[in-house]
């Protein structure tokens, strides 16, 4: 079924990108048929999630079979290290709006509303009431949204979640030089330190997320604050099970002898990744718990 | 590489199935194909709704649609051209051109290429599904402004995942275009001789990767506003209503340039060719483009100068806005520099670059027009905006796509297409076009509010006149279906070059390339880079 074309390869056909469009489309029809409350959404969204599963693990493992079965040249190699770096960048873009989000409602439009600012007659007209503070804790129309008693601080739960993310960015980089070294049990151990960290980092983000919603009153309703919280958080907290999924794979590869220390792509892509989401992390504690 | 690695399985090399060929292809010429032809079926998708609108807008009062059926056309016809037509098209030539361009065998990335392709019909079918859902089919605008777009009816979730699927499709197919430019480049391939086209593409892609992630956050954020109780867009929670138009704009006047620099690039390989001389300025095009794409990220509150904005906000985006037209000059100067003394010919490639040339300047005029802070609070959402945006999209971007589709057709199919039904599919579409639009722009100087299904009777004469040229131009574009039949059927031979003046790696394969070209990279002199 492939081919590769001088020096360059280039598989011959495929059908797993067409498998996973129909994969995506029937998620997205599929959540869109159960936020419209349609009847048949379960039976779309099931299929949705095999369809999915289906091509991940064909087309990954296609993909690992020809990485492992040396079909990809050097020059393969730097196309794949091009992709990921720009597709990080990407996700740094879609981490941008939010924070954009979070900058645009503490700068201008939450002092707006409190009514500073030649101009802006809101407060003035509508809301004389409101005083704007951050964290906002009172909106202005305080019955269409459920105020929060407390916020979550910087220095509990996320300052430890924040060493747990640091230190994991320390342990994949262990493993690396592990790799390089071609040291493969310490490999195997530093990735499961990591996968570990990242586990316990999800474990801990949910138990805050508990607290917020049952202590605090503190949930997707309670006005800005609680938008962009959850929104970022959430958000990095999806990228951070992915990534640990996507190490946990690296490392059940590791264990079956993949990679070699001068050829492992693969793992490097997953560790810029791990770095990346660590780095937003930085900016999430810094911005959303802590300024 | 060992030559060991290398084989070859001649039975699929050759052979593919039909299935195999056009479902899992992974053949840049062939996912080219595939991305032309769709944009060619939505062009007519879109183009009904356009006669819909035009019809409704013949007469004041309501004669034909519904109001909120009126308001969904204009929003679906907005969508449709933008991420169905000119969007897919111009990734359409970028597969079939750049890897021809700069001597590589391939995309990088081939199946992830398929994939991008594939998205889009699925995509797509999302989308135009809503017309046909309890409450039709989005009606706010293709801007998707809070709160208005979280009135639309079962259509909401529907069209926010097709934006962002669609989003998905265009950062895979940036991404692997960066990576195929990057790293597929023929040895003496350089930078500085890569062919103006791909130079835009490869702005364009960063562009894209910067912008769509972007507008996928800003959807997210409406979703959940409406489906999860946050209120990132609603005041009374302490959000605010524009701030989803700051953050779509910061994608949408990037997502413009998107629309139009590889329409740029088009025009700069064509204009060349049909003037026999090489490109005038060849590095202050490349500059001016990269200047246009990065100041396209400082300039989008010229969209929302009516919105209150502190005064310093809207000074500075008005001089942003207005120094964009510099580089946008230096394009247009060297583009008539090149056609200067050159011995020109006018086939049908030419004709529509010429046109681009001429039109897309009356749209960047009257940009800079509405550019001016205190003018644009008279001329915003007025049909004055519909024209501009129509004279740089249509008589731009999509004349630009014609260009490179009767330029690069004989090269593509083997065959030289019919040059007579060439000049008259122009001839019609330029006299009508400009019928079509430029009677617009009277309108929304004298006040008539864009997104209205009725009208006051004093615009009559003008609306009528613009319907006709509307009607005239949607037929006109028959014609060139016609002519794409034609050539993929038969015709005279194409020579290799094509084109007389025509230099450059593609130029140098047969007509039609063979279904893999530079398998082992070509050498690159000084002779064949660019035109
Ligand atoms: C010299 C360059 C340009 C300038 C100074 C300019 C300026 C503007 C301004 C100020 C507006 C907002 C008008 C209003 O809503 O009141 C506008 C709207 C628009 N422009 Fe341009 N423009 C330029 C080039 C382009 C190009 C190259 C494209 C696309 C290829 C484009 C597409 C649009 C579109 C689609 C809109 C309307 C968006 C909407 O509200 O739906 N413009 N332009
Ligand atoms: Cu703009």
């Amino acid at each position: 079924m492939s081919d590769s074309h001088g020096a360059y390869y280039v598989p011959q056909s495929s059908h797993w990108p067409i498998v996973s469009s129909i994969a995506l489309f029937c998620l997205f029809g599929g959540t869109a048929m159960w936020l419209n409350d349609y009847a048949a959404y379960p039976y779309v969204l099931g299929l949705a999630v095999a369809l999915v599963l289906y091509f991940m693990f064909g087309w990954f493992g296609e993909v690992i079979r020809e990485s492992e079965t040396g079909k990809y040249n050097h020059q393969v190699d730097v196309s794949f290290r091009w992709s990921m770096g720009w597709f990080i960048f990407s996700e740094v873009m879609f981490f941008a709006a939010f924070f954009g989000a979070l900058f645009y409602a503490r700068m201008y439009a939450g002092p707006w509303l409190g009514g500073e600012g030649k101009g802006f007659a809101t407060n003035e007209f509508l809301w004389p009431e409101f005083a704007y503070t951050w964290p906002m804790l009172s909106f202005p129309e305080g019955s269409f949204y459920s105020a929060p008693s407390g916020i979550i601080g910087a220095w509990g739960l996320p300052a430890i979640n924040t060493l747990i993310l640091l230190t994991s960015g320390a342990t994949i980089t262990f493993a690396h030089w592990a790799l390089v070294k071609n040291k493969r049990s310490p490999l195997v151990w530093w990735l499961a330190a990591t996968v570990a960290l990242g586990v316990l980092f999800i474990f801990l983000q949910g138990e805050e997320y508990i607290h917020a919603y049952q202590d605090l009153g503190l949930t997707l309703n309670s006005g800005i604050y609680g938008a962009t919280f959850f929104l970022l958080t959430g958000f990095h907290g999806f990228h951070v099970s992915m990534g640990a999924l996507m190490i946990f794979i690296i490392m059940l590869r590791a264990i079956r002898g993949h990679f070699t220390p001068e050829n492992h792509f693969a793992f490097e892509a997953v560790a810029w990744y791990w770095h990346f989401v660590d780095v937003v992390w930085l900016f999430l504690f810094i911005f959303v718990y802590w300024l | 590489m060992s030559e060991a690695a290398i084989h070859h399985d001649d039975h699929h090399e050759h052979h593919p199935g039909f299935i195999q060929r056009w479902f899992f292809g992974t053949n840049h010429k062939d996912i080219g194909t595939l991305y032309l032809l769709f944009s060619l079926v939505m062009f007519f998708i879109g183009g009904a709704m356009a006669m819909v609108i035009r019809l409704e807008l013949f007469q004041p009062g309501l004669q034909f649609v519904d109001p909120q059926f009126f308001n969904s056309m204009t929003t679906m016809h907005a969508l449709v051209m933008i991420f169905g037509v000119v969007m897919p098209a111009a990734v359409g030539f970028a597969n079939w051109m750049i890897p021809m361009m700069i001597g590589a065998p391939d995309m990088a990335l081939p199946r992830l290429n398929n994939w991008s392709f594939w998205i889009l019909p699925f995509a797509f079918t999302l989308l135009l599904v809503t017309l046909f859902l309890p409450g039709g089919g989005p009606a706010g605008g293709w801007t998707m402004y809070p709160p208005l777009m979280l009135q639309t009816g079962d259509a909401f979730p529907f069209v926010i995942f097709a934006v962002h699927f669609l989003g998905f499709s265009s950062v895979m197919g940036a991404i692997n275009i960066i990576a195929t430019v990057f790293n597929m480049r023929a040895p003496g391939m350089t930078f500085m001789k890569l062919p103006l086209f791909v130079w835009a593409w490869i702005i364009t892609a960063f562009l894209l990767i910067a912008s769509i992630p972007v507008l996928a956050g800003a959807v997210t954020m409406l979703l959940t506003d409406k489906y999860f109780g946050t209120s990132f867009f609603d005041a009374a929670g302490g959000g605010d209503p524009v701030m989803f138009q700051h953050i779509f704009w910061f994608f949408g006047h990037p997502e413009v340039y998107i629309l139009i620099l590889p329409a740029f690039g088009i025009v700069s390989q064509v204009i060349p060719t049909f003037s026999r001389k090489p490109l005038f300025g060849y590095e202050s095009m490349v500059y001016a483009t990269a200047a246009i794409a990065f100041m396209s990220f400082f300039v989008w509150a010229h969209h929302m100068f009516t919105v209150g904005m502190p005064l310093a906000g809207e000074l500075f985006f008005m001089y942003a806005t207005m120094s964009i037209a510099v580089p946008t000059g230096v394009k247009i100067f060297n583009w008539l520099a090149t056609m200067w003394r050159g011995s020109l010919t006018f086939e049908t490639p030419m004709l529509f670059a010429v046109a681009f040339v001429l039109l897309f300047s009356i749209g960047g005029f009257s940009g800079l027009m509405l550019g001016i802070t205190p003018a644009d609070f008279q001329y915003h959402d007025t049909y004055f905006v519909v024209a501009h945006f129509h004279y740089v999209l249509v008589t731009g971007a999509v004349f630009a796509l014609f260009a490179g589709a009767y330029y690069w057709l004989p090269k593509w199919t083997g065959h030289m297409y019919n040059e007579t039904l060439g000049k008259w599919h122009f001839w019609l579409s330029t006299i009508s076009v400009n019928v079509l639009f430029f009677p617009q722009h009277f309108l929304g100087l004298a006040g008539m509010p864009r997104r209205i299904p009725d009208y006051a009777v004093q615009f009559t004469e003008w609306n009528m006149v613009s319907s006709i040229g509307g009607f005239v131009f949607g037929l006109s574009q028959l014609l060139f279906v016609v002519v794409v039949i034609q050539c993929i059927r038969g015709g005279a031979k194409a020579t290799n070059q094509v084109w007389e003046g025509a230099h450059g790696l593609e130029w140098t394969l047969p007509s039609p390339p063979p279904a893999h070209t530079f398998t082992t990279p070509p050498k690159v002199t000084d002779s064949v880079a660019h035109s």
